[in-house]
This record gives C-alpha cells, structure tokens and sequence, in this order.
C-alpha cells in the first residue's frame, strides 16, 4: 500500500533514495514544531509549550495518543484510499463483481484489534490521570485561591493576606529548590473555567464547588490565558496573567503586597510605560519584574503633598492627593478596596496595589494613565459587557482620580 | 432496471393525475396532509430553510474572526449568533432532516403503505415546525414586556447559573427553552412512530434481519431519542419553575446546582451527537453497496455495532464534563466508556470500507459524497479518541480544537453523508435526477471549503483559543489561521448556493429518471418515481434483504446465502 503511494507520488525517486528523503522531511517536520513551540514564556498560549508538570506530561499523552492515531491514519486512512483508486471503475457493462457478504473471521479480527488499542490507550491514560489529579501536596506549597467573576479574576493569597485582581504571581519552582503553587478554583457569580495552556489544563471555577488545580513552573515570565467557560458577554475578554517570578522576586512582590495602598509622592506624572503595546496585544518585555517596582513599599510613609522635587509647586501630588479625595467621595469605594482607606467594596478588583499591575480590565489594556481615564470615563468603551457602570466624573477629576490609582504601586 | 410485470410492488406507472383545484386548495392539502411521504417532504425543506439561515449566522461568525480585533457586530450579537447556530443546525436542521428522511424512507423500504401513527406523524411535523417558529420570534419578540434580552445568548447548553434571572434578564432563556421544549414533544412522536412503524408494518418475508440497515439505525436513532430527549425535556421545565415560580434547582445563589444542569444536558447532549449521526450512517449503508455493486458487507456486525452504539453512548456524556472537577476515578471511567466506542464505530468503518473492497466503484455524486463521509467519520473519530484521553482533554475541553473536532462529525460526516442521500433518493421523490455537472461542483467546492475550514481550525485550539469569543488578540498568533478558515466557510456557503440552485433546477428540468435509477436494490426502487400515495400497489413480499437483486438476478439469489 505504501508502495503505491509512493509510485503515484509526485516524488518520482528511486527506492533507495526514498528513506533519506523521508528522514529528512520528518527531520525537518520535527524541527519546525519544536521551533514552533519553545518552552518559554510566549505570548501565544500554545499547549505544544508546556513549562509546568501537569502541562507536561499533558503534552507526552498527547503525543502517544498522536502516535497511536496516526497509526490508525496511516493503516485505515491509506485502506480506504487504495479501495478509492483500485476499485473506481467507468466499465458500464451490467455484469456484476463477486458478492461476498462478509466474514466472521476478518471481523473478529478488526473488532479485537481495536479492543487492544483502546486497552493499552485506557491504562496509560488513566496512569496519566491518577499521576495529575491526585499528586500530593507538598507541605510548603504556595495556596491561592482563584476566585472567577464577570469578567476578571480575583487571586487571593491566604498565606500572606493578600488580594489582587487579574495579574497572579507564582514563584517558580525548580528541582533545587521546589515551591508548586495549589490552587483552589470558586466563582463569585457563573460557571468560569482558568485556562493557562502552557501551564495546566483547565479546571473550572463553579459557584457551587470548589475544586483544585496545581502548577509548577519552570521558567520565570509572564504566561497567557483565558476564561475557558461561556460566562457571559465578556467571555473573550476575560483573559489571564500568571507572572512567574524567582523565589527573591516572588518574596518582593508579596511583601510589597502585604503593605496597605498608599499613594505615591511623585508618581503623578504619566510614568513610562512598563511594556509595550504590540498589533494590539500586550507583550511583556522582559521576563523580570520592571526595577522600579521592588522599592516601591518604600515611598509609602510618604504622606505629604509637598515633597514632589521638580518645580511647579508639588503640582502632580496635589493632583494625586485630589484624585484619592474623588476616589473615597464617589461610589467606587462600594466596589473596590484600597487596603489603607476606607475603600473596602468587593465587588470589583482589589485595588491596593493597582499602580503595580501592567493591565487592567482583566488584561485587555496596558495599564497607564490615558488608559485608565478612557476605562473610568466609560468601561463599555473598552470592554462592552463591563459589569462597573460609567462614573460620571468630569476630565479633571477623571485625570486625579486616574493619576491616583496607577500611583498605588 | 426491474421489469414492471414483477410481482413485488408491481409497480404501478399510471400516470399522476394532474393537480386540480385552486392554489388554496394545494396548500391545503399540503397543511393538512398525513402522508409519510409529503411530511418527509416537508421535513426535508424544513430542514434545509434553517440550514440556510444557520449557515448565514455562521458566516457572521466567521467574518468576525476573520481578523483579531475586529468589530464586525457587537459582543452581544455575536453571542446570539453562536447560540443560534448551535441551537438552529442541532434541533432545528439536523433531526428534522433526520426525521424527514425517516419519514419518507423507512415506510417504502420496508413494504408499508404509510407511518403506523400517520396523524401523530401530522403533529410531530407541526410541533416541530412552530418550535422553530418560536425560536426565531426571539428575534422580534424578545423585548416584550421585560425590555431586555432578544434571541438565546448564552451558548448552546445554557449552562446554568448564567440562565438565572439574575444573569439573563428578559426572556431569551425562555425563548430556547420553551420552543425546544415544543419541538421536543414533535422528535418524541416521530421516534415513536418510527420504532412502531418499523417494528409492526414490515411487508411479508421482511424478518428483523432482512430490514435495510438505513431502517435498523433508524430505529436505534429513534429509541435513543426516547431516553435521550426527556432529561433534557426534564431540564427545561425545572429551568422555567427556577425563573418564574422561585425553584432552586440550577440557582446557585439560593443552594441550587450548576453541575447538576451539566448532567442533565450532557445526558441529553452526547446521545444527540448519535441520534444525528446515526442516520447518517444509515443512508452511507445504503448508498455504498449500491455505488459498489456488492452487498453490505457484515449486515449482523453493522446491526449489532449500532445496537452496541446506542447503549454505550448513554454511558459517556460525563466526558463533556472531564474539567468539572470529578474524582480521578470517575474521569478514568468516562475515559474508558468513551474509548470502547471506538470498537463498534470502528467495525462500521472497517465494513464499509470491505463493502468498496473489491467492487466496481461508480463514483456518481451520490458516491462521492459517501465515499467521503466514510474518510472524515474516520479523521473526526481519531480526534473524538484524543479528546477521550482526558489529561489531554482539559487542555483541549472548549478550545478551537474541539470545535474543528464536532464540525468533522456533524459536517464533515453528517452534512456529506445526508448530502449523499439527497442526491440519491431525490429521483425518487421528484421523478427527476438532479444534474451530475452542479453536483461535481458542489462535491468538490464543498469539500475543499470544508477542509480549509476545519482542518486549520484544529490548530488555534492547541494554541490555547477557547470557543465563545467574539474577539482575540493580534499577538495570539491565532488570526491567520482563523483568516484560512474564514474563506473556507465562504466557499462551503457558496458550495451550497450551488446546491439549492440543483434542487430548484433539477426538480423543474431534470432529466427523467424513472423508478430505479442507480440500479439499486432496497424496496423503495420497486415503485414509480414518486410514487403514488399508497406507496405499493400490490404489498410485496420479501425474501431476502435485496429483494430487486432477486429479481434482477433470478438465478443467484441472495436468499442462499442468508
């Protein structure tokens, strides 16, 4: 049958050519998906990608269950082509080919074949299954728990205190020195499901069950994901962000974390941007954490409006002063928490640390100050089924209330 | 070509008589008839209108994906019209064609003069037909009085919560449940009379054994319908006491269950994918021998294998819920039952494939298109093994991957394979062949629009693109893929345009085709084309399962070897 494949393949070559042919074809096959898929972060979500156990060994049942299917392709696939174009057939004489009615024999056999194939299929899968699902956890795994809500997701960190919204950060966990992260999955309101291809599989987030999924990256970065689960109007804005960080950067992070929000002297001003903004999408720029965020529990004793160094009289923090004003005078604080004040609503993201997060909106924009007023002006502008109606506010308080939260870092 | 001096059916060629009266009185009979064949028709043409309209939403679909970013309609029309689509080609299209075909067939291969139940056929049509009406009035009348909501939006399963007031005010979950509901009670009685029909109406010699294998799938299609339609039945009215009389069962906020919806639509939902698929393998069974010249090959294995089909396929629905949470063990189970269907849809394959085997193919578009369905049922049946692995499957569960997986079933297996039937039997329905040329050019223009569509479709759902979104981002990397399958949709629904425009022609200047014009061998071709209203005019007697081959063939007759 291979045989005459290959004789009515365009590649007219001599037998003894065609093995190297072939190898070089599958060589270059292969190179081209690890090419394709490389280990690391990537802003394409792709599950050929895996950098944590559970992705991994995803990806090596994938490929046995590839193999063994596309043997089933070859040996049934190329069955029915060479029937196609063996037997067509333009005689229109009335006589009649042999009937043959069937055989008990031939069908015993292409009926115990496949029972094979699906018990050896059955036992490695369910290996697979038992090996993912009930591995242990180790005593000094990071828990969090991820909470779904319409449209974004709230990360809580029981461990430390800790709440934050749309931007999860894990430690990495390495053979030397081995940290997964556990998490437990519940939905504030619809059924949503936490997908991060190149992390794990998806496990869903509904209301009435709680349920568990684990990861331990390997390689420190940012990793992309969406909400796998129709949950309403903004489904396909419900994207996520798991930062990988080391275990040093880890430990910043959530010890900046742990500090109540307070507004920063200075950060007024439109700072730069710490990623850029590429054909739409949000592409991290480096794999650590931007250098400015580390001391920023630092500046936080830094109450005053008067400290600010470049001229023009402390302009930006009186801006920003004004902007927390507006911030606890209008309704924002019924949905949003800024540990520190008296904002303490839950329905909306947490907002404590806001300024230190690279998005908002669950991930859709970058995180800066025109952004920011575009979304409080109007979240429909940016995300149509956003559930945070409109805020009435006018362009200077926009501009003091949006200058307010990115300087919460 | 049979003699019409035989005995079986003696075929009657008196000419129909001409149709008198005014055009009230011909829509009239119309409306009011309850001939299995004329309710066939109407089914068929049902199913054929809203295979259109499902296709135009799917078309807004694949414009909006064309390009990432893209704002084509809204998110909230968007959503509309996925659910639509869904709901539209399953309950809508497919078992009404199902159905229609059922109709017309099962009657005519098995000898009878009309359905055991021919009024309840009547009210079948209807419910079915006003449930479809009902639906689409969303459209229009989902302002109402509440002021919100218009067509269904919030997928094809309704997963609960999202279907509480809470979350879906005005009455576009009503919509879907309620009309589902009524088209609901119209699939229960055909499958009723269809068992009935096919259990007690069978023509003299026609054992259980000797049925064509298009009646026995028909049959387990129908009783699978019975068990397989009532949870879901069951689910709609426990999620309209929720809405309007203060039920708790899908309402989480008040104690109630989403998962328990799950179960009850997935237990519904997976026997749907065979109720639809059955039957398509029913009208591959009839057409593969006679395009090549040899008898079924293994008819106990087929029988036997559709049977086994049926039970095992109540046993797998949790595999549409492998990321739900379940114990290890319980996702072990699910990936067991759903890797043993592989061994009697295998068999089917392997014998079709036999029955080619050796034969003297004609590849007239009949046969090309169930020559096709047997290679895509193939490819979409190795995909269904990956998503039966389930570690593999919570990555792919509800990505791109999964999509382009149930479209080769229900397109590229499905739609090809009642595409075929069409082209067989519509001689007989109509008395005219439909035109080889167009054919040709809907067989391969469909196909290669299908393969564009989805075979690339398979590869942004390994590159992590769920289903459901209205929009993605450029740096995805999902937009080419996505662009490849958006043209391929566009020559599929200029490939249909080509086939509706068959249909029309064809029925008006189609070359006469007389009563048995692929030579075949099942009792439908032993009567004129179309045949009269009493289907037979003397009731034929059998005595084996081609009982024109015996006629055809007086001196090597099957009934030896049976």
């Amino acid at each position: 049958m291979l045989h005459w494949m290959l004789k009515r393949s365009t590649f007219a070559l001599r037998s003894a050519r065609r093995l190297p042919v072939a190898a070089v074809l599958v060589g270059s096959l292969l190179f081209a998906a690890s090419a394709w898929a490389e280990n690391k972060p990537s802003p394409i979500p792709n599950m050929f990608a895996p950098v944590s156990t559970p992705a991994e060994q995803e990806f090596t049942m994938s490929m046995f269950v590839l193999g063994i299917t596309l043997g089933i392709l070859v040996v049934v696939g190329g069955s029915w082509a060479y029937v196609v174009a063996k037997y067509r057939s333009t005689d229109s004489s009335d006589v009649e080919p042999p009937q043959i009615y069937g055989s008990p024999q031939v069908e015993l056999a292409w009926t115990i074949v496949p029972v094979v194939i699906v018990v050896v299929l059955f036992l490695t899968t369910a290996r697979m299954i038992f090996s993912i699902q009930d591995h242990p956890r180790p005593k000094n795994a990071l828990d969090i728990t991820v909470v779904g809500h319409q449209f974004w997701w709230e990360y809580r960190y029981p461990q430390y205190g800790v709440v934050v919204a749309n931007e999860m950060h894990v430690p990495m966990s390495t053979p030397g020195q081995v940290r997964p992260t556990f998490m437990k999955l519940q939905s504030a309101d619809v059924w949503h499901s936490f997908w991060v291809p190149q992390l794990a599989g998806k496990v869903d987030n509904i209301p009435d069950h709680i349920n568990d999924m684990w990861i331990d990256p390997h390689v420190p970065g940012v990793y992309v994901g969406q909400c796998g689960q129709f949950c309403g109007v903004e489904h396909a804005m419900m994207l996520i962000r798991v930062y990988v960080d080391t275990p040093d950067q880890f430990q910043r992070w959530i010890t900046n974390q742990q500090q109540p929000g307070v507004e920063q002297p200075g950060a007024g001003q439109n700072t730069p941007q710490q990623v850029i903004r590429q054909q739409g999408g949000v592409v991290p720029t480096a794999l650590e954490l931007p250098a400015n965020r580390s001391g920023a529990g630092s500046g936080a004793s830094a109450g005053g409006g008067d400290q600010t160094g470049a001229g023009s009289a402390g302009q930006p923090m009186n801006q920003v002063v004004a902007g927390k004003q507006v911030f606890l005078q209008n309704a924002c604080i019924n949905c949003h928490a800024v540990q520190g004040t008296n904002a303490n609503g839950r329905f909306g993201p947490n907002l404590t640390h806001f300024g230190s997060r690279d998005t908002l909106g669950s991930g859709i924009v970058v995180n800066n100050v025109d952004n920011l007023k575009a979304w409080i002006r109007n979240p429909s502008d940016l995300k149509e089924g956003a559930l945070m109606p409109p805020m009435q506010l006018d362009e200077t308080q926009l501009e003091q209330v949006s200058l307010y939260l990115t300087s919460l870092k | 070509m049979a003699d019409a001096s035989l005995p079986i059916g003696s075929l009657d060629l008196t000419p129909e008589a001409l149709a008198e009266g005014t055009f009230r009185e011909y829509l009239h009979g119309w409306v009011t008839t309850v001939d299995h064949k004329r309710l066939g028709i109407l089914y068929v043409l049902y199913a054929l209108f809203f295979l259109v309209v499902g296709g135009a939403e799917a078309m807004i679909i694949r414009v909006q994906l064309m390009y990432p970013d893209n704002h084509f309609v809204s998110p909230e029309v968007y959503n509309r019209m996925f659910t639509m689509h869904g709901t539209t080609m399953v309950f809508l299209m497919g078992m009404p064609l199902l159905f229609g075909f059922a109709n017309y067939l099962v009657p005519l291969m098995i000898g009878a003069r009309d359905m055991a139940f021919p009024r309840l056929n009547a009210l079948s049509f209807w419910l079915t037909a006003f449930g479809g009406i009902l639906l689409y009035y969303s459209f229009i009348g989902g302002f109402g009085l509440y002021g919100q909501g218009s067509a269904p939006d919030v997928g094809w399963f309704e997963y609960a919560p999202l279907t509480t007031r809470t979350y879906s005010q005005g009455h576009a979950v009503d919509f879907w449940a309620l009309s589902l509901f009524v088209t609901g009670w119209g699939t229960l009685g055909a499958a009723i009379n269809i068992i009935t029909t096919t259990i007690s109406m069978r023509c003299k010699g026609m054992t259980m054994m000797r049925i064509p294998l298009f009646c026995w799938l028909l049959l387990c299609t129908s009783a699978l319908t019975l068990v397989a339609i009532t949870p879901l039945t069951a689910a709609q009215v426990m999620l309209e006491l929720d809405r309007y009389l203060g039920a708790h069962f899908f309402d989480t906020q008040a104690g109630g269950s989403a998962l328990i919806w799950a179960h009850f639509f997935w237990i519904f939902g997976h026997p749907e994918v065979y109720i639809l698929v059955l039957p398509a393998f029913g009208v591959a069974n009839e057409i593969i021998p006679v395009f090549s010249r040899k008898p079924a090959f293994g008819y106990t294995a087929m029988v036997a294998a559709s049977v086994g089909i049926v039970f095992i396929s109540l046993g797998v629905w949790a595999h549409h819920m492998f990321t739900v949470g379940m114990t290890s063990a319980a996702n072990a189970f699910f990936t067991l039952s759903t890797m043993i269907i592989a061994v009697p849809t295998g068999i089917k394959v392997f014998n079709w494939i036999a029955t080619m085997w050796g034969g003297k193919l004609r590849f007239a578009t009949p046969m090309l298109f169930a020559a096709t369905f047997v290679v895509h049922f193939l490819l979409s049946g190795l995909t269904g093994i990956m998503l039966s692995a389930s570690p593999w499957d919570w990555q792919l569960h509800n990505s791109y991957f999964v999509i382009a997986h149930f479209h080769y079933v229900l397109v590229g297996a499905i739609v090809f394979s009642m595409l075929a039937g069409i082209y067989y039997w519509f001689p007989k329905v109509t008395g005219r062949l439909m035109d080889e040329k167009l054919g040709k050019w809907h067989f391969w223009l469909f196909l290669i629009g299908f393969h564009l569509t989805f075979d690339f479709l398979h590869v942004p759902g390994i590159l992590g693109m769920p289903r459901w979104v209205y929009t993605y981002e450029a740096s995805r990397g999902w937009a080419s893929w996505n662009m490849i399958a958006s043209v391929g949709g566009f020559i599929q629904f200029l490939a249909s345009g080509i086939f509706v425009w068959n249909l029309l022609y064809s029925g008006l200047h189609g070359a006469e085709a007389g009563p048995d014009p692929w030579d075949a061998w099942t009792l439908e071709w032993a009567t004129s084309s179309p045949p009269p209203e009493y289907n037979f005019a003397v009731e034929p007697v059998v005595a084996s399962r081609r009982p024109l081959w015996d006629l055809k063939h007086p001196s090597d007759t099957d009934t030896q070897y049976e």
